[in-house]
């Protein structure tokens, strides 16, 4: 199989990117890493005329602490988050989440903005991010603009991104005090896509939660945030009932589909019980952390 | 679009289309067929090569974006009639079946060797899971990488051949 033609542009500054966007975005794709996007283009569900690979900008592939942030450049890859040991101190959550995303080779190439761009609704890392509560850095020639993610994704596959418009970096705000955070999937092997996922970030102050972050991956038309799980959790301590609770709450949120992969009534049921596991397990790392 | 790029250490250009992958234009441009098409999904690790000495899957990289830069294949493995280690190992455990894996394998176990040289099973195994053997010879293949890591711990660093650059 190989890719309906297309022209390949590799700029080497933003602004020529930018530029390139700015003519041709209607009908232009963006490509970093290229995990997702040329097995789309190989399929033919995806048939840009022009493809701009980012792969040469300068000075995206950088991980980078900047007021409050930690900086996740355009071209930072899955595999430079295993080996961070910044990441690994600062938001071990994308640590612990990245061993369960696609495969060694793949995580060797694709990039974590990418992917969040790609938008799929069994990806990790919009899941994660919407835990995070990240915001998106996106540049057109007009300007910086930033993005929360919780409202960039629109639909399966469809952000609210412009055409003429480059993710530069996600920015986290880097959790404070006692914070923990844990990534539960359900796959059938390696590299398959997830059949339930679910990100938990919780920050205490003393046993009570100060902030809850719950992202779910694969059980709607986009990942979604269980807003209501996770207001269920803000200001009380995390005791057995308050766990269930939210569990049952995020499992509500849940509009999963009956699939090769398992019923819908399974897969919420799955949502709920991962989110217990990873609520005990956020709460026992953040009781650990020396703040 | 003329493409060029470090391929086992020599310099190799070619005039392709963008849409062309990595593994079309080692195999078809360049005739050497050595790194495998297996699934043409990106799920099963054959078309693995070594790219400025990660692994990749060549099924998933177009050539054009490896403009001026290294790409190590199975080919690059041997140094004249001398057997990497890795290969020698693959050789001794019978790391091997029908052998359409095998390059990826290599590859794999060879990149994951120059950044752990001394890898327990489990290691080995998380290493190699993107790379799916079609006769289920798993076992072996691990029992391969650890020949290859005892014997690489036995010789001086760099007295080895461990494959391209």
């Amino acid at each position: 199989m190989f890719p309906a033609a297309f022209d390949y542009r590799a700029p080497v500054t933003l602004d020529e990117a930018l530029g390139l966007l700015a003519q041709r975005g209607d009908d232009a794709k963006v490509m970093a890493g290229g995990q997702s996007l040329i097995p789309l283009l190989r399929l033919r569900f995806a048939q840009p005329a022009l493809v701009i690979d980012i792969g040469r900008l300068p000075s995206m592939a950088e991980i980078k602490r900047d007021d409050g942030h930690v900086r996740i450049g355009a071209l930072v890859r899955h595999v430079d988050v295993e080996r961070s040991k910044e990441l690994a101190k600062l938001l071990p959550l994308m640590v612990e989440a990245v061993h369960w995303i696609a495969d060694p080779l793949v995580r060797n190439r694709g990039t974590v903005v990418g992917s969040v761009c790609h938008a799929d609704p069994q990806g990790d890392w919009g899941s994660i991010m919407l835990a995070l509560n990240a915001e998106i850095v996106a540049q057109s020639a007009k300007g910086e603009r930033v993005i929360p993610i919780d409202g960039f994704f629109e639909g399966p596959f469809t952000t609210t991104l412009r055409p003429d418009e480059i993710v530069t970096a996600i920015r986290i705000p880097l959790p404070s005090g006692h914070a923990g955070g844990s990534y539960h999937k359900l796959e059938r092997k390696v590299g398959d896509f997830a059949t339930v996922a679910v990100s938990v970030q919780v920050e205490l102050d003393g046993r009570k939660v100060r902030k809850a972050g719950i992202g779910l991956t694969a059980v709607s038309a986009t990942n979604i945030k269980a807003k209501k799980a996770e207001a269920a959790l803000v200001g009380r301590e995390l005791t057995d009932d308050v766990i269930a609770e939210a569990g049952r709450l995020a499992a509500e949120a849940a509009e999963p589909k009956d699939d090769i992969r398992g019923t819908a009534a399974y897969k919420k049921d799955v949502v709920r019980v991962f989110v217990q596991r990873g609520l005990k397990a956020a709460l026992a790392r953040a009781q650990e952390v020396k703040a | 679009m003329k493409v060029t790029m470090r391929v086992n250490g020599v310099e190799r250009s070619g005039d392709v289309e963008p849409r062309v992958l990595l593994v079309d234009f080692l195999r078809t441009n360049l005739r050497q067929t050595g790194t495998h098409i297996g699934c043409d999904t990106t799920s099963c690790g054959a078309c693995t090569v070594l790219l400025d000495g990660e692994p990749v899957k060549s099924c998933t990289v177009l050539a054009v974006q490896v403009e001026g830069q290294s790409i190590t294949t199975v080919e690059g493995l041997a140094q004249g009639a001398t057997l990497s280690p890795m290969q020698d190992g693959f050789h001794q455990e019978h790391g091997l079946q029908c052998g359409f894996c095998t390059p990826g394998m290599m590859l794999v176990g060879t990149a994951l060797l120059k950044r752990n040289p001394n890898p327990s099973d489990e290691e080995i195994r998380w290493a190699i899971s993107g790379n799916i053997c079609r006769c289920t010879g798993y076992m072996n293949i691990v029992k391969a990488i650890q020949h290859a890591a005892n014997a690489q711990a036995k010789v001086p660093a760099g007295a080895g051949a461990v494959g391209g650059e």
